[in-house]
């Protein structure tokens, strides 16, 4: 039988929720069926804890007296985007440190500032009428600052490619150091436990669901950049390689490093760990199938990233199950395997948030509007202003 | 006599075996693998002591050098702060030996230093900068 949000919400409000982590799900599916489990499940939790690029966060000062209309910022010597209104500022996770180079970058002021560390801010401006200050110099921490709140333009990836080397020298890539000659290969997905590979085709998830992020509670906000829902998928609806994305936003302010972290990938540049957790009510019989998919239905494509080139042939398909055993074939070659986003943060994820569901701390929100269902990503061409 | 700890890498086309065998012939250098990973037709990378005279030893490690052999000097050990660790396993995919896994069931980073040949390569590969080397 089918059940309502509303219906869901009730059964958490009195505590009364069944609720399992997308792993659970799996093996109650696959020991008494969807149907039974639809029955007895309301919500299933996923999680993942990988390194997403795209994401940053909004800052809003305050104001000093006499007022700055800051036009350039630099957080512990990190240049942020300052073109916005007087003491708004974007953090970018990739700009890096002016001194320290990639070492340091806005990720890691971002988890500074999660951390309630204090972080130098410098900024300078070219002074109006009603912004007379130039210059500033002063130390801020979360608590000192007005608002500051996480906008990531692209989370939480409907699967992702995995990645080898053909070439005969060692590459530097955001999917980790690749070995020579197929010397290894990475992949970058909780799998079964991932979000959008447990709602294929966005039922439950879309604008305004209330999510985990990086400890706190967030929403979908969008859906990501690059968002492509139009791909090839499995049986199961699973994509085989990357598709949908997330546009995600939360309060920095509640957020907790064990979930969010800055990165830096050796010759390639900065980047943020990324805490996910959606909660995906179990409507119907439809939900729990979908929810109950295993690593070993999940495919991705593998790809030769010393290939440098905005489409890759992919060299093969290979399911998650085999990814994790620790090494794959690619042609007659065994090739070690690396994970690049943590399974073991993941799955606390998925936990940490079916106790707030048990605990009726989270209630279920029902999308304000679906995520597009269709659509491809275009490409950007270098083309004259005639031939557009 | 001097003693020096070094990591060899061998790019696949590269026949290991010889090339340290000559080392002790020609050079009349001791040569002790410490530790090795080596399959045919992928890199490899071994760890060795080489024990002689000091001028012998730099003649025996310029000739690998010319063989093709990146040489490198040894750590001493390496410190891994497994309080931050996230065991993301990003490191993991440069081990050879398989000194550092993240697997099943629990999926938590485990370094087993009987395994490790000290050849440093988890430094740059840890996202987090957690791994530190000492020498
Ligand atoms: S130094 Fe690091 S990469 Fe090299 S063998 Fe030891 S643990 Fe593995
Ligand atoms: S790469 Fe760093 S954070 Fe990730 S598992 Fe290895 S030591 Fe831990």
């Amino acid at each position: 039988m089918a059940k309502t949000y509303q219906e869901i919400n009730q059964r958490i409000s009195r505590g009364e929720a069944v609720v399992l982590t997308a792993e659970e799900m799996t093996e109650l599916v696959k020991s008494d069926g969807a149907k039974k489990a639809a029955a007895r499940v309301d919500v299933v939790t996923t999680g993942t804890f990988g390194p997403m690029c795209s994401s940053g966060a909004f800052v809003n000062f305050g104001h000093s007296e006499p007022p700055i209309k800051m036009s350039k910022v630099w957080l512990n010597d990190v240049p942020v985007c300052a073109d916005l209104a007087a003491v708004d500022v974007y953090i970018g996770a990739t700009a890096m440190s002016d001194t320290e180079g990639m070492a340091y970058g806005g990720a890691h002021v971002i988890q500074d500032l999660i951390e309630g560390k204090r972080v130098k801010l410098r900024s300078t401006a070219y002074g109006t009428d009603c912004y007379p200050l130039r210059e500033i110099e002063t130390w801020v921490d979360k608590d000192t600052i007005n608002q500051a709140y996480l906008f990531n333009p692209r989370n939480s990836y409907q699967n992702y490619a995995c990645a080898t080397n053909s070439s005969d020298r060692t590459i530097y890539t955001y999917m980790g150091v690749l070995l020579p000659n197929f010397g290894n290969a990475t992949y970058c997905s909780a799998g079964q436990l991932s979000p959008l590979l447990n709602d294929p085709l966005y039922r439950t998830i879309g604008l305004g669901t209330r999510i985990f992020l990086g400890g706190a509670a967030g929403y979908v906000a969008w859906e990501g950049t690059q968002h492509k829902p139009t791909v090839e998928r499995s049986p199961g609806g699973t994509p085989v390689g990357p598709a949908a994305s997330l546009a995600l936003i939360g309060d920095l302010k509640q957020m907790d490093s064990r979930f969010i972290r800055g990165a830096r990938f050796h010759r390639y540049g900065v980047s943020l760990y990324v805490g996910v957790g959606i909660p995906i009510p179990i409507l119907d019989e439809e939900m729990a199938a979908y929810t109950g998919v295993a690593d070993a239905d999940i495919v991705t494509s593998i790809f030769d990233y010393s290939q440098q080139s905005r489409s890759r042939d992919p060299l093969g398909r290979i399911d998650y199950e085999r990814l994790r055993s620790g090494s794959i074939k690619i042609g007659e070659k065994k090739v070690p395997t690396a994970p690049l986003s943590s399974y073991k943060v993941a799955r606390r994820i998925a936990q940490t948030l079916k106790a707030w569901i048990t605990e009726s701390k989270f209630a279920l929100t029902e999308p304000l509007q679906p995520l597009p269902s269709e659509g491809t990503v275009l490409p950007l061409d270098v083309r004259t202003e005639e031939g557009i | 006599m001097a003693k020096k700890r070094l990591v060899l890498t061998f790019p696949p086309e590269v026949v290991e075996r010889p090339v340290v065998s000559l080392m002790v012939k020609e050079y009349d250098v001791i040569t002790n693998i410490l530790r090795a990973e080596i399959h045919e037709g992928e890199i490899g990378r071994m760890l060795v002591e080489l024990e002689g005279e000091g001028k012998k030893i730099k003649a025996g490690v310029e000739h690998l050098k010319v063989m093709g052999v990146q040489v490198e000097e040894a750590i001493t050990d390496i410190e891994l702060d497994e309080e931050l660790c996230i065991s993301c396993g990003a490191c993991t995919a440069v081990c050879l030996p398989r000194a550092l896994k993240v697997q099943a069931p629990d999926w938590e980073l485990g370094l087993d230093k009987d395994r490790c040949i000290l050849c440093g390569f988890c430094v740059d590969a840890c996202p987090l900068q957690l791994i530190k080397v000492k020498f």
